[in-house]
């Protein structure tokens, strides 16, 4: 790190103080969640490839190297286990790293110091100490990308104890969880959807719409339950549009936290329904979805109507881009699901 | 001394108990003349209780106590030595061998012990003792000991040039973990920060049962130069040498130098660990070679020379036999932890899932005692 720190002084930005909503991208929405978090704590550090002068490959980081400096945002070397291995290091000495994985295909060099040593130390230790790093990850697929760019690798981190995972939909919840997420004495997995990036909505400024690791309900509806997180809950809203124009009523549940879940709110709407379709871009074999689909089974089996029906990419590597559309779901799949639900 | 296709090693004490400062290396033979007697005979002190220790464990292994033991015979000169030169707020992350610099850092030994019999995973609080806790995935703890050195830096405890603020960090790991690519992202990240932290490499030349020779081509101590972090090789069976130059390169990393390693060359002459058996991959003349070279039995020597005399020695042998029996005793008393611990700090905030095992494993437990 050198010593010339451009803009030492931290500065509100105009619109932050404004008390109303503001219409922003998900991309902006999650800078200005970052941008926040460290005007709040000045122990947040953010690094990772690129995220310095340029913002990131996706620009979420920009202008937070020339508000805050080097010393609290700044680039390193392109190698994703000593990212997040130095990030462990820095929470020892009371920091609290946000770190970016550039892209999905690329945390897997990572792995080992993520699940075998960030989502283990607190335990190991028996809570003398804590890890609150964030590892913000875009993921998912739909920007016709090569190989690596277009992943889902939920599964993986939401099965290993220790991480708290979470990815938002819109806008608000970006700049919300983002902050959730940096306050957590967790370790938390970020996963932005990043063919949403550009998706624009608004965003409530002064007060944070609910617990980190709650879902929503976002649309409510009688006949069956619509699951879905991420880049699919436009997917499922755009279903669920479909659908009550041919007069099929879809309750949408944006799950918002993929460790833990929310089970109450799952079973409170399956209850009700009688009817569950889950759907995400992940392959289905072993994914969140299986295991939803199994506590379903367990704690609403006298309550259904249909088996519980998934909807996801398929068990396969994820596709050569001029594929990408078949392989990931929509809402003509997701309504076909929904018939297959309603037909028993 | 150094046979001549070996790379340049510092030695202050040969294998035969004889003291000299090699040309070229004045300012680590000034580190040791100032140490005064007590100091000394506390090097060796700790150096006899550890290896007591060791044989205690292993024992307590073979009769079933451990679930495993990893002894650290042979190699109480690279600990013991450096452990003494870190600084009083230095941190120490170590590999899983290092029980020599845990007693130097006033780790309860008991806590160790603790670990290899499954009572728990780590036992001693890092932040008391600045000792971390063991790593068993090789090398994983190298980025931890860079991050920290990293955040010591943004801190502004590095270079004041105030004794009583600065620190630095010292990270341990082994000839076979110099392999493992977090060793070189390691090197990488604290060079490029220009963090205050010194890599000792205990080069105790067998990776379980691979041979140094298999693990690298090139001598371990050139292993920085290419990521920028300079190195040296030391004598790891020689106390002193390790004594400063571990003192040296952290007082450097401290006043901001950067980063450093030392290759500290020694020998595993015992087992990987109590699982393993070296008599199948080499030979027992090697272990006889190095047995001659043993860090304790040379101090003793310079110790003897320096007046000391049969009293000192006897009663550091009573004082081991006292420490192995307390172990004993204390392994003994080791009580199984309570149920509760197995979902204890998975999380440091609430958690449903948790808490719902959590309760029906408490249910389940007390259905299940009333069969009984």
């Amino acid at each position: 790190m050198t010593s010339s720190e451009p803009g030492s002084k931290p500065t509100k930005r105009a619109w932050v103080t404004m008390s109303s909503y503001k219409d922003m991208a998900i991309s902006k929405a999650l800078n200005a969640g970052l941008q926040q978090a460290m005007l709040k704590n000045e122990k947040v550090l953010m690094f990772g490839e690129d995220v310095a002068e340029l913002g990131g490959v996706f620009r979420v980081t920009e202008g937070l190297y020339k508000e805050f400096g080097q010393s609290r945002i700044f680039n390193t070397p392109i190698a994703e286990s000593g990212i997040v291995g130095t990030a462990i290091g820095l929470a020892m000495r009371g920091y609290r790293p946000v770190v970016e994985i550039q892209f999905d295909g690329f945390v897997f060099p990572a792995f080992n110091q993520i699940t075998s040593q960030l989502a283990k130390l607190t335990y190991r230790s028996e809570g003398a100490m804590q890890m609150p790093v964030v590892i913000r990850i875009p993921y998912g697929g739909g920007i016709g990308a090569v190989e690596h760019h277009s992943e889902s690798p939920e599964a993986y981190f939401a099965h290993t104890p220790g991480l708290r995972v979470v990815t938002p939909s819109n806008p608000n919840d970006a700049y919300w969880m983002m902050q959730q997420a940096i306050e957590s004495s967790d370790p938390v997995i970020m996963l932005e959807p990043k063919r949403r990036y550009w998706q624009k909505g608004p965003v409530n400024l002064d007060t944070a719409p609910m617990p980190l690791h709650n879902a929503r309900v976002m649309l409510e509806g009688t006949q069956v339950t619509l699951l879905a997180y991420g880049p699919m809950v436009t997917a499922a809203l755009q279903a669920a549009e479909i659908g009550a124009e041919e007069g099929v009523s879809i309750e949408v549940i944006d799950l918002r936290s993929l460790s833990p879940i929310d089970y109450p709110t799952i079973m409170a709407s399956v209850k009700k329904t009688s009817r569950a379709v889950i759907v995400h871009e992940a392959p289905t074999n072993v994914s969140l979805s299986s295991e939803i689909a199994a506590r379903i089974s367990n704690e609403a089996f006298y309550n259904l109507e249909a088996p519980v029906i998934r909807v996801g990419g398929f068990d396969t590597p994820y596709p050569p881009a001029k594929l990408e559309e078949a392989f990931l779901p929509d809402a003509d799949r997701i309504l076909e699901a929904i018939d297959r639900s309603l037909a028993y | 001394m150094t046979p001549e296709n070996q790379p340049p090693m510092l030695q202050l004490l040969a294998p035969d108990g004889t003291y000299g400062v090699p040309k070229g290396y004045e300012a680590y033979g000034k580190i040791i003349e100032e140490l005064d007697q007590d100091f000394l005979k506390l090097l060796y002190t700790d150096m006899a209780r550890i290896r007591r220790f060791d044989i205690e464990a292993t024992a307590l292994q073979r009769q079933g106590q451990l679930g495993l033991w990893v002894p650290a015979i042979g190699q109480e000169g690279a600990q013991i030595g450096s452990g003494h030169a870190v600084g009083k707020n230095d941190h120490i992350f170590p590999s899983y061998r290092e029980h020599g610099v845990a007693l130097t850092h006033g780790v309860e030994l008991i806590s160790i012990l603790k670990m290899m019999r499954g009572v728990n995973h780590g036992g001693w609080d890092p932040e008391e003792t600045r000792f971390h806790h063991y790593a068993i995935v090789l090398a994983t703890q190298v980025l931890h000991a860079v991050g920290y050195a990293m955040g010591v830096k943004l801190d502004g405890k590095v270079g004041t040039g105030d004794r009583e603020k600065d620190l630095a960090v010292i990270s341990y790991f082994g000839d076979g973990a110099t392999a493992e690519g977090d060793v070189s992202e390691g090197l990488l990240f604290a060079a490029v920060n220009e963090s205050p932290i010194v890599f000792f490499i205990q080069n105790n030349q067998w990776a379980i049962s691979s041979h140094i020779d298999s693990q690298t081509k090139a001598p371990l101590y050139t292993r920085g130069e290419g990521f920028g972090v300079p190195g040296m090789r030391i004598d790891g069976n020689d106390v002193l040498a390790c004594y400063a130059a571990t003192r040296l390169h952290m007082d450097n990393a401290r006043s901001g130098e950067g980063p450093f390693l030392l290759e500290a060359l020694t020998y595993r002459i015992g087992a990987h660990t109590t699982s393993d058996d070296p008599s199948k991959y080499r030979e027992d003349a090697e272990v006889d070679e190095w047995k001659a070279k043993d860090p304790i039995k040379r101090f003793e020597i310079f110790l003897r020379r320096q007046g000391i005399g049969d009293d000192f020695f006897e009663e550091v042998k009573v004082a081991g036999d006292d420490l192995a029996k307390k172990i004993r005793a204390e392994t003994f008393a080791l009580e199984d932890p309570p149920l509760g611990n197995i979902f204890n700090h998975v999380y440091t905030e609430q958690h449903p899932e948790i808490d719902k095992q959590r309760a029906w494993l408490e249910a389940y437990e007390a259905r299940m005692g009333d069969h009984e």
